[in-house]
């Protein structure tokens, strides 16, 4: 059954109520149409109940449904039931809700190991495969990867993963690694995360000609499922069969065996989706419906995703210990101290940084009572967002191992396969989700911090996500398209404006462009840019302005070196930033300069309600 | 309805806990339901399937995979020593003659006819399964394990590593403010569980190492001394398998701070007893915290069962530790819990309550940055 069958109902759409189990809450989201059109209008949020004493991951949705009832007035739970559908059609449109609809990461989310042959060609594609379906994968096993075949062995043993995703060989080649690979996972016999009592997920999705024998080998040692081969030739990935058979086991098999799962698909009235699956299908809705290159991102407390969308080709990657509470340890032990601290506008010693982080890591629902901690928080952020973002490009490539033609005109620029999809100079929208962007206290924060982390390169526009709400509108999307669009426009998707930031360096003071801003009212700016310099200029949500550009002889804003450049910038909650801090960014070494330079351009663009101080510790 | 969500540590004289003892794969339990143990009693066994070793005999052999089976000296299924014959093939002049020895001792699991290899496989390996604390058998797994129950002190530390172990309790300083040091720790303290009081230093580390303590607990700890002593820096707290020579467990945080009175009072109120404790902690997926175990010993309390109280949403008079700056640490008890919400100096709007603390003072925090001391 495909998700939009199961989607299908006999009754209109008019009252949805959606959650998203996470690894710590749950959140409800109440739509509702209104005067034809779709729009949130109520949240409510409590823990997830996944873990003893309750074991059941119902009680925390029942919770945080209740707390929309009580908000809303509306009459939904009947008991441990959601009524439906609403009871509109019997006089009492108060009472009910016409479908409810769950994605879930609760519990770690979907764990997946991949195997492939060549580690950077099968093994890579074998692991978009993976991530495309919003798992998140544990490790890539491949007959290159430099490990002793009893190394790969003894980990696969290790290794208690949800599913395992096979690949290897293309239709047609040679079969002998990919059934090797399958005979050392048959002798790893390796066991699910849940339970003792049922057998692994396994798909297989390699060379088609070795199917019969990793049948043979591992029939009977997994729940093994075959698919198409998701590199059946170099030059082709076929990502779609392996993700669908991901989705399809997620319910069969892993929800399945997760405390209180098979209460919630019961209650839901289209399959349950994973978290980053259905993020990932708003980000590509998003791209497609404006024909935009995107970046988005979703920092959590455990992990961060990110997504890309260039040229229509779609990416996700998950930086599985990269987030601002479980992880936030790992951020500073994979960022360095330096890092972090270029973006703090105070002094503060090692040993004091050191433990607070360590103790945001064991108490991870604080939050930040004062300015400072609010401002090492979101230092912390930018490297955790600057981190994902490395990795991203890493596997956001093109295939590798393509033969490629070569003309004349490449002797002096050969550029080897398995480029990187993201060129920021093309990238037309960031979009931002997760706590620490979409509940900064001053927007202009997470657009700053975004900024910071990911340096666009010439016109690039930003976004976050109001309220967290994009997994909601994600699973939403699978069953009433309209109805998702129409809140992810209205209430979900905050513009917070464009950034202007000319590509080039300079000394601080020196011009870097001159500019000429003609705003809808006919109000004209001109002036000059300087190196080390940030401004910001209102223009309002929904406002358009038209902005030419005249960069200094060694800048570019990607016309070329000198060349000026007109182009219509949009407004949002923020309004447009231009950064003449230079690309890429650097920041001075000095602790006195450095403090400085923060505290000038985050009084530039009013980051934080008072002028900063050292603090004293 | 729901209600906010307030973390919370249990310190209590009494309980009746329960835990789960569960092999890693199917095996025997060695007891039966209702027999006392020993926290050091094997309570179930298994055998760990030994480690897989696979040997490439076709390339080797320099013949194809499917012709492998003709140079066999060992079948499917036969024992074979390390050093012993596994193949070799049979040339016309025995100059050239290849013969493949077994790795390892063990067996012949399979061979593969398409890629040309055996796979060895070493004996099993016998795995014990301890009782962890000292109580009674209340439930059999079969082939996986037992629940094992007792009535017991519990202290919930907020941090820890190392694994399961158990000991003689020995409190080594005065008071919960005063630090550990070095000169706390006397020979006579080998395998006991000592704790001490508002901070561990490296050098107190270095000394528990060299005496061979079981276990330390204490208030905090310095974040750069962690990273020395486990050689690198934690990335996420999922703990509980190192191997630094004793188990430690902050009951507090990181830094210097004083362990709550309570704590300190509980733990000293049961000096010389024994005590079984683990360091294990899971801050994600399932929160697991480090615990301090302390059996009542049989006979001492009858009449009594005390499951951990289930608690309802914070109330006012509740004890709270504050575990954020500016008041990290700080104990105290809820003077007000005002309902709506309030900005803060970040701007933030959010939920707040009062506390008051021994002094009078009074301060107000997000009650996201407030924890309960549970238990009674």
């Amino acid at each position: 059954m495909s998700i939009q069958e199961a989607g299908k109902s006999s009754h209109p759409l008019n009252v949805i109520v959606a959650t998203d189990c996470g690894s710590t809450t749950t959140k409800a989201i109440l739509i509702e149409k209104v005067d034809n059109e779709y729009r949130q209008t109520y949240r409510g949020e409590a823990p997830t109940t996944v873990e003893a004493p309750f074991e059941d991951v119902t009680r925390g949705v029942l919770n945080a449904i209740a707390e929309i009832e009580e908000l809303s007035g509306r009459k939904i739970l009947d008991g441990e039931k959601i009524l439906t559908p609403n009871r509109a059609a019997q006089g009492d449109p108060r009472t009910g809700v016409d479908i409810y609809i769950s994605t879930s990461s609760a519990g770690g989310g979907l764990q997946m190991m991949v195997t492939g042959v060549v580690q950077n060609m099968t093994g890579e594609s074998a692991q978009r495969a993976a991530l495309g379906a919003g798992a998140i994968v544990i490790d890539v096993l491949a007959s290159n990867d430099g490990r002793l075949p009893h190394e790969k062995i003894e980990r696969i043993r290790t290794m208690r993963p949800d599913m395992i995703l096979m690949s290897g060989g293309t239709d047609g080649g040679a079969v002998t690694h990919v059934v090797e690979m399958a005979e050392y996972i048959a002798a790893a016999e390796p066991r699910p995360r849940f339970g003792a009592t049922y057998k692994l997920p396994l798909i297989y999705a390699g060379n088609k000609d070795a199917q019969g024998q990793v049948k043979h080998i591992l029939g009977e040692k997994a729940a093994l499922e075959v698919t198409d081969n998701i590199r059946p030739v170099l030059e082709r990935e076929n990502l779609a069969p392996a993700r669908n058979k991901i989705h399809d086991l997620f319910l069969e098999h892993v929800m399945q065996q997760a405390p209180g799962y098979k209460k919630l698909i019961d209650m839901t009235g289209a399959p349950i989706m994973p978290t980053p699956a259905a993020v990932g299908v708003i980000m590509e809705t998003i791209a497609r419906r404006d024909h935009l290159n995107l970046i988005g991102v979703d920092i959590g407390g455990a992990t961060t995703d990110v997504f890309s969308v260039f040229e229509g080709v779609f990416n996700r990657t998950v930086s599985a210990n990269l987030g601002m509470s479980y992880s936030i340890s790992n951020v500073l032990a994979e960022a360095g101290l330096a890092n972090i601290m270029r973006w703090v506008p105070f002094t503060i010693d090692e040993q004091t940084l050191r433990n607070r982080i360590k103790n945001k890591m064991v108490r991870p629902t604080t939050i930040p009572q004062t300015l400072d901690e609010l401002q090492i928080e979101q230092a912390i952020a930018r490297e955790a967002l600057r981190l994902a973002l490395i990795h991203h490009k890493s596997l956001a490539t093109g295939l590798k191992g393509v033969q490629q033609e070569r003309t004349i005109s490449d002797v002096f620029e050969q550029q080897t396969s398995g480029k990187t999809l993201i060129d920021m100079l093309k990238l037309d929208l960031i979009v931002g989700s997760g706590g620490i962007l979409s509940h900064a206290p001053r927007r202009v924060q997470s657009m700053v911090m975004m900024v910071d982390a990911y340096e666009p390169l010439g016109f690039t526009r930003l976004s976050v996500d109001s309220i967290f709400m994009m997994p909601h509108l994600g699973v939403l999307s699978t069953i009433d398209e309209k109805a998702a669009t129409d809140v992810f426009v209205r209430d979900c998707m905050v513009y917070l404006g464009t950034c202007v930031a000319p590509i080039g360096q300079g000394k601080d003071g020196e011009r870097c462009a001159d500019y000429e801003i003609m705003f809808s009212d006919g109000k004209v700016v001109k002036d000059q840019l300087t190196f080390g310099e940030l401004r910001l200029f209102p223009l309002a949500l929904n406002q358009k302005a038209t902005m030419t550009m005249q960069p200094a002889k060694q800048v570019n804003l990607g016309a070329g070196p000198g060349t000026p450049v007109t182009r219509e910038v949009q407004g949002g909650v923020v309004g447009l930033m231009l950064d003449g801090r230079g690309r890429p960014l650097q920041l001075p070494a000095d602790q006195l300069a450095r403090v400085a330079a923060l505290t000038k351009w985050f009084s530039a663009v009013g980051l934080y309600p008072t002028a900063n101080k050292n603090v004293e510790f | 309805m729901a209600h906010s969500y307030t973390p919370g540590l249990t310190v209590t004289d009494c309980a009746v806990i329960w835990r789960r003892r569960q092999l890693p794969l199917p095996g025997t339990v060695l007891v039966k339901a209702g027999d006392r143990v020993q926290s050091n009693q094997p309570v179930a066994r298994a055998e760990l399937p030994g480690k897989v070793y696979p040997l490439n005999l076709a390339n080797q052999l320099g013949v194809a995979p499917d012709e492998i089976k003709e140079y066999l000296i060992k079948k499917e299924g036969d024992a074979v020593q390390k050093g012993e014959i596994l193949a070799e093939n049979k040339p016309l002049i025995k100059w050239f003659k290849t013969e493949i020895r077994s790795p390892v001792t063990g067996k012949v699991e399979s061979l593969s006819t398409v890629t040309g290899q055996v796979l060895l496989r070493e004996p099993p390996r016998v795995l014990e399964l301890l009782g962890y604390v000292d109580g009674t058998i209340v439930e059999i797994h079969p082939n996986q394990g037992v629940t094992v129950e007792t009535t017991c002190s519990l202290v919930q530390g907020i941090f820890g590593i190392g694994g399961e172990t158990s000991g003689e309790l020995v409190v080594a300083v005065t008071s919960p403010d005063e630090a550990l040091m070095p000169t706390h720790l006397k020979p006579d303290m080998k395998g006991k569980i000592v704790v001490g009081g508002s901070f561990l230093s490296a050098e107190t580390m270095a000394k528990a190492k060299e005496i061979d303590v079981a276990g330390l607990v204490v208030g905090g700890i310095h974040d750069k001394d962690l990273r020395t002593l486990l050689g690198y820096d934690l990335g996420v707290a999922i703990t509980g398998t190192e191997q630094v020579g004793f188990t430690l467990i902050l009951t507090e945080g990181f830094g210097t701070i004083p362990m709550a009175q309570k704590t300190f009072a509980l733990l000293s109120a049961h000096t010389g007893e024994k005590a079984s404790i683990s360091g294990a902690t899971q801050i994600r997926a399932g929160v697991i915290r480090p615990e301090i175990i302390i059996p009542r010993r049989a006979g001492s309390l009858t009449g009594i069962s005390t499951a951990l109280p289930e608690r309802d949403g914070i109330q006012i008079g509740d004890p709270v530790r504050i575990i954020r700056d500016p008041l990290f640490g700080k104990i105290g008890e809820v003077s007000a819990l005002p309902s709506d919400l309030q900005k803060i100096p970040t701007e933030s709007e959010v939920r707040v309550l009062e506390v008051k603390f021994a002094d009078g003072s009074r301060a107000v925090i997000p009650r996201a940055n407030i924890e309960v001391i549970e238990g009674s």
